[in-house]
């Protein structure tokens, strides 16, 4: 099984540096887009490649890449921004892709800066990265001064700056819109779309914004080709994906295995099964922001179009395990504050709705909670719907709420009954 | 321009519109009550308060539709939308049930409660019932300053306080602090709000978080005041206000819309200098001197008639006209003291000034452009004038012009105007040309390409070049140095280029400034562009004394027993204290018509108590040339009459026809438009007092004014009738017309479902747009005369430090260069110490530091000023506070002298 974006890292070991990553064949990739392929062959060919965004929305990254105008048509700088603010909650896949192997992503990132003729590219990173900000800072380094970056790059003409901006931390800066308007020194709050990033990104230019685990795709589709990176995966979406397990399993852990690898096996092949005493109730497939699925479920395809098709989203897919004696509410409680907390506060129904939320669900655990609570929490999840909110964190939010509303209905009704949280 | 008409469909009915605008404006145009917080007409949209939801549907056969909200979604054609699809309005019920999560509960002692947005949006969406149950998010307030009051709490994050102060006005001290549920709008600190509209906060902000903190001091409800629509009497722009009086006092002043000029906004001069109508120095009651050496005493109207009988009875009558009276008090008193003793009351500059500008306004190169022109101006150059002191509103347009730019750039790729935070992003720094040569640093130079500091001299040269450079036959500068024909040059294309250049001069230019302005307007016009040209004049009647006839000071020859009638002016802020007390000396009489003690009232003989602009009515003309009237808000109280009722029983006690026939205030206008033809249009354009809407007077009260039977009851139990009105078609009543009235008789915004400001819309054709029947005013100034006309030659020397002293220039100041206002108990706490402004090569020279006072010697005249430090001035110029309360007039520019205290 070929594991093409992680081979190169060893679990506590230092990453490999520029001349280590060079004779794994690094940066040949740019050395063969600069020798002769123009910006529109890399995009038809991330393009067949069907390479879908490992952020979480799974938008097909040629696609985007297609919609940044031509320097004819709009004039001035281009961006590149890698998207490196992993905040999502029980996500940890870029951060090991960041202090793994940091030049795959600056050798991705050169290459598609070139393919949408960026002269400037960024890293916006997690703040709480402190160790990834020492090695791609490092990498970053080793990289201009091998030439990879700055003027003229290997003679080709190109010019690229790239910079590495640790956030302030919000998780809002993770939504693209807000992490440029973050970027740009402002508040980190979305922007209205349209206009895209890709018609009005960074300081009002065109921009695309990649994630890291995105980006950290190219070299290996440039050397390998489309067909390669489709026959990766299980499913036709292409390549494999970082997967997580996180909760009451044996062994919590990272691995990348074929897009598409159902839940059963990367738990229990992988994650080694359910600790002993516990029994798999829930699953939140793809970060907090995204629907319960249930045991029964456990055979479901980790792909974009398997998950959507079983009432959830892949997300990130770095998946939450719910057990059978962890209360359901305390669960999504716990996630519901930490989103109540990080609305940024522009649009009414997120600023006031998840703290209406977050207080009704702490009212349940405190035993407090009537039925009267289980219609405000029905309600909020609708009235925070997508179309309904400025921006997809409150929709995000309410997916793990609607999803265990509909799930767990009866460990809500027992804490109304018993007047007091079961599980205490 | 004609624009083709879309077609949209809401709730099956089938709606012609104009493109180009959002779905909220088109619906708000088309009459629908779609509740909104976060838009405001003029500010645009951003999508933050989620409230203007409505269905869209993707064609015919779509039934269920999607939710978007009105403010983000262009009205194109073929949209099908409901407004009241029970979704969708359960969707704005709600939120409005998130919002009241944590709004307080107190609308009985809110100051916004009866003309709160949050009000009548809760009203309008139909929540009702609280279901949340848990403790309020609460706030601490600011103290931020004299004038706005600070209720945290209140606060429904709309958004809006920030986009105006910091996005529209360039305010840099108030933000937005926080995030998720706990966002904060004020300062970084507690302190005074630093933006000269600051308080537009208060009509902005849809809830009580920002008040009229001048109105607190004395509260009165909305419905509960008596309202004239009125014209603000502190600077030449004339904007439209709606005063607002109880229990015989001001409350407060506030916006009255005008699309033309002031739109939605007003300045804080403009806002709470009405305080000096109820100011402790107000003159209540007729005085008189009875020897030269006596003191004024209070007496009855009776007992001042003999006196002012023997007064008018002399051969040598002068009067004093002010360009701060209306033209109907000017005109009286040209018609007691006959036109060839009536003088403009104002310095001998000022009065040339003027007048050079007139002429340069009505030669045919150069179009006066309303506010709302200014605005659509996509190259601007400024000389010599500090626009945000002298004619705030006008820098306010000027900062909104230089945008243009970037709302080209962005409908270039399909993003719209109203799309305001889109906009912004996409242009950030991009500006509209905009060159500022001025003596010292102004605060619209941050938005200017170039900024030139030099003199008046150094500032005409460089319009003489610009000109120059434009057309070739306007004459070239000679010893122009390099950089300065650059500059000229790229002034010049700028200009050229521009499809609606601007040029901007004003009060604190000289005529050399204004000949160098009519010349690049004429090299333009060469060129087929159609300039125009605004100048910021000092006051609110300033362009109306300028085009009557009127001598100026230095043509004035006193007998000794001149009988002196001076008008609504204190002389002794125009000319020189020596020359006013000289001239005051010689003269027999002294009358003096005013309506606060101040230095020239105090020395007259006989002191005649005259109504405010809120206790009368007369017709102002701004600097665009636009006449318009203001009205009593109630009327003056015996013996305070409006000027031109006093004047006119002047002439009735000389003996003149008029003194009989002048009854009311229309006979005065008659009579005016008899010697005056060009107000001629005034009479035609506004009502007389006899008009009637279905047959009724408007009402100057709300149906909702309460109290009128026990107001009154600790004095008489019996209800007073209501004061009548024979000089306006407006009552002093709740009785009487409360719709759209036209434009210029609006007293109040109010709507069924709107009691807040916001009711303005339903004046207009849409929002933002023009009120219907068209925006207030005449126009009495235009470009029609096509003579033949030539270019100025007289080209000044270059300015060259003095070796006798510093060359001192004039800095007028927003609070405090203006008198009625300084007069204000808020506002004149805002007004600086006198202070001189001078580099540190000169503070060097000098040995002196920032902060001490120091004596500065201008001809005969000793003055006590701070000394700030400020690098923007040139060598060998000291920029001085102009014409603050308690210093001394000087003329200037002048050389002076510093010392050391």
């Amino acid at each position: 099984m070929e594991t093409p974006l992680t081979k190169y890292i060893k679990p506590n070991q230092a990453p490999l540096d520029l001349k280590e990553y060079e004779k794994t064949g690094g940066y040949e990739g740019v050395r063969k887009v600069l020798k002769g392929m123009l910006p529109d062959d890399i995009i038809g060919l991330v393009k067949t490649s069907n390479l879908l965004g490992r952020g979480g929305a799974g938008f097909q990254t040629g696609l985007k890449w297609s919609l940044v105008p031509k320097e004819k048509d709009v004039a001035g700088v281009r961006y590149l921004v890698a998207n490196a603010d992993e905040m999502e909650p029980g996500t940890f896949k870029d951060r090991y892709l960041l202090e793994g192997n940091p030049h795959q992503l600056i050798e991705g990132m050169i290459i598609a800066s070139y393919a949408i003729q960026a002269e400037k590219a960024y890293i916006f990173m997690r703040w709480a990265y402190k160790k990834a900000e020492v090695i791609i800072k490092k990498a970053i380094e080793e990289a201009y001064s091998a030439g990879y970056l700055g003027k003229n790059i290997l003679g080709s003409g190109y010019n690229l700056d790239l910079h590495l901006h640790t956030s302030a931390g919000r998780y809002i800066c993770g939504e693209e819109s807000a992490l440029l308007n973050a970027l740009e020194g402002k508040r980190g709050i979305p922007r209205a779309k349209p206009p895209f990033p890709a018609t009005s990104g960074l300081f009002g230019q065109p921009t695309v914004v990649n994630n890291v685990e995105t980006l950290s795709w190219i070299p290996h589709i440039i050397e390998n080709g489309s067909d390669w990176f489709i026959k990766l995966s299980t499913s036709g979406e292409g390549g494999t994906k970082l997967y997580g397990v996180s909760g009451r399993v044996k062994k919590p852990g990272l691995w990348e295995l074929p897009l598409g690898t159902t839940i059963r096996e990367i738990i229990e092949d992988y994650a080694g099964g359910m600790q002993d005493g516990y029994q798999l109730k829930g699953i939140i497939p793809g970060g907090a922001s995204t629907d319960f699925l249930i045991a029964s479920q456990i055979d479901t395809k980790m792909d974009f179009a398997s998950v959507r098709a079983a009432g959830s989203r892949l997300g990130t897919g770095t998946m939450m395990i719910l057990d059978d004696k962890t209360c359901p509410v305390a669960f999504i409680h716990n996630l519901i504050k930490f989103f109540a907390k990080e609305s940024c506060g522009f649009c009414t129904p997120c600023r006031e709705g998840l703290p209406w939320v977050e207080k009704v669900l702490m009212k349940f655990e405190e035993g407090n909670a009537t039925l009267k609570d289980i219609e405000i929490l029905e309600f909020h999840t609708k009235y925070l719907g997508p179309g309904n909110t400025f921006c997809a964190h409150a929709p995000g939010a309410m997916e793990p709420l609607q999803s265990g509303l509909k799930y767990f209905k009866d460990d809500f009704l027992r804490h109304i009954n018993e007047k007091h949280c079961p599980w205490r | 321009m004609e624009v083709a008409m879309v077609k949209i469909q809401i709730d099956g009915t089938i709606y012609e519109v104009k493109p180009g605008k959002n779905l909220l404006e088109t619906c708000l145009s088309l009459g629908f009550d779609i509740p909104y917080f976060c838009f405001h007409p003029s500010l645009g949209s951003v999508g933050a308060c989620r409230l203007c939801a409505v269905k869209k549907y993707a064609n015919s056969n779509d039934k269920t539709g999607r939710i978007v909200m009105s403010c983000m979604e262009p009205a194109v054609d073929g949209l099908i939308i409901s407004v009241k699809d029970p979704e969708v309005k359960a969707f704005r019920a709600s939120i409005l049930e998130s919002l009241m999560a944590n709004h307080p509960h107190d609308c009985p002692v809110c100051d916004e409660g009866g003309e709160c947005h949050l009000q009548d949006m809760t009203v309008m969406t139909g929540h009702n019932y609280r279901r949340f149950d848990f403790k309020k998010r609460t706030h601490k307030n600011q103290n931020l300053g004299p004038f706005i009051h600070h209720e945290m709490n209140r606060c429904i994050q709309c958004y809006r306080c920030v986009r105006f102060y910091r996005d529209y006005a360039g305010g840099k001290d108030l933000n937005v602090f926080g995030s998720a549920n706990n966002v904060y709008f004020g300062r970084h600190e507690e302190g005074t709000l630093e933006s000269e509209f600051s308080g537009n906060l208060a009509e902005i902000c849809p809830t009580g978080v920002f008040t009229d903190k001048t109105l607190k001091k004395h509260f009165t409800r909305k419905w509960d005041l008596t309202n004239a629509p009125s014209i603000c009497v502190h600077c030449s722009v004339g904007c439209n206000t709606i005063a607002s009086e109880r229990y015989g006092s001001l409350r407060r002043v506030v916006n009255r819309y005008n699309g033309d000029v002031n739109g939605y906004l007003l300045c804080d001069r403009g806002r709470f200098g009405y305080e000096f109508v109820n100011s402790t120095k107000r003159i209540k009651n007729p005085q008189l001197r009875q020897s030269k050496e006596s003191a004024l005493e209070v007496k009855e109207v009776s007992e001042i008639i003999p006196k002012l009988s023997e007064a008018l009875k002399s051969k040598n009558i002068v009067g004093f006209g002010s360009p701060r009276a209306s033209l109907e008090a000017n005109f009286a008193l040209s018609k007691l003291v006959g036109a060839e003793n009536f003088y403009h009351g104002i310095s001998d500059k000022e009065y040339h000034f003027t007048k050079l500008c007139l002429q340069i306004l009505t030669s045919g190169a150069v179009h006066s452009p309303s506010l709302k022109e200014v605005e659509k101006a996509n190259a601007i150059f400024i000389l010599g004038e500090d626009v945000t002191n002298t004619a705030p509103m006008l820098a306010l347009a000027i900062r909104q012009a230089t945008r243009n730019k970037s709302i080209e750039k962005a409908e270039k790729i399909g993003i719209p105007k109203w799309n305001d935070a889109a906009v912004r992003e996409l242009a950030q720094n991009i500006h509209s040309p905009l060159f500022i040569a001025s003596p010292y640093f102004t605060k619209l130079d941050e938005l200017a390409e170039t900024t030139y500091r030099a003199t008046s001299e150094d500032i005409a040269r460089l319009g003489f070049a610009v000109a120059s450079y434009i057309s070739n036959d306007a004459p070239s500068v000679d010893n122009l140095n390099i950089d300065i024909q650059n500059q000229a040059k790229r002034i010049a294309d700028a200009l050229k280029q521009s499809k609606n250049p601007l040029i901007v001069i004003g009060v604190q230019g000289n005529e050399d400034i204004a000949h160098a302005t009519a010349n690049i307007a004429l090299a333009l016009k060469s060129i087929d562009k159609k300039p125009s040209l605004s100048i910021a004049l000092p006051e609110s009647n300033s362009m109306g004394l300028g085009i009557m006839e009127g001598k100026p000071f230095g043509e004035l020859k006193i007998e000794n027993d001149t009988t002196l009638v001076i008008l609504e002016n204190d002389l002794y802020r125009r000319v020189e204290k020596s020359l006013v007390d000289n001239l005051l000396e010689k003269c027999q009489n002294i009358i003096v018509l005013d309506q606060l003690m101040n230095e020239t009232s105090s020395k007259a003989d006989i002191l005649i108590p005259t109504g405010t602009f809120a206790e009368s009515e007369g017709t102002l003309v701004n600097n665009e040339g636009r006449a318009q009237r203001y009205y009593n808000v109630y009327p003056a109280i015996e013996p305070i009459r409006e000027s031109w009722r006093w004047i006119a029983e002047l002439i009735r006690i000389q003996g003149k026809p008029e003194g009989n026939s002048w009854q009311k205030f229309d006979d005065v206008v008659n009579s005016m438009v008899v010697s005056y033809p060009i107000f001629s249009k005034i009479k035609e354009y506004l009502p007389n007092a006899d008009f009637r809407m279905f047959n009724e007077k408007i009402s100057r009260q709300t149906m909702r004014f309460s109290g009128r039977t026990a107001m009154n009851a600790n004095i008489s139990v019996h209800e007073q009738k209501p004061p009548q009105d024979a000089d306006s078609p407006l009552a002093f009543s709740m009785e009487g017309y409360q719709g759209v009235p036209p434009s210029s008789l609006t007293p109040f915004h109010w709507a069924p479902g709107w009691n807040s400001n916001q009711a303005a819309n339903k004046y207009m054709v849409e929002p933002n747009g023009e009120l219907k029947g068209g925006n207030p005013g005449i126009r009495l100034i235009e470009n029609t005369t096509d003579q033949q006309q030539s270019y100025y030659k007289n080209i000044p020397q270059p300015f060259k430090p003095r070796n006798e002293g510093l060359f001192i220039v004039p800095v007028h100041q927003i609070f405090g260069s203006e008198e009625l206002s300084s007069n204000g108990e808020a506002l004149s706490s805002r007004i600086p110490e006198p202070f001189i402004k001078i580099n540190l090569k000169e503070a060097t020279r000098y040995s002196i530091r920032s902060n001490d006072t120091v004596h500065l010697t201008v001809e005969n005249i000793d003055v006590l000023v701070k000394v700030e430090i400020d690098a923007s001035i040139p060598d060998g110029v000291a920029g001085l506070s102009f014409n603050l309360p308690g210093m001394p007039f000087i003329s200037l520019p002048k050389i002076g002298v510093i010392k050391k205290s």
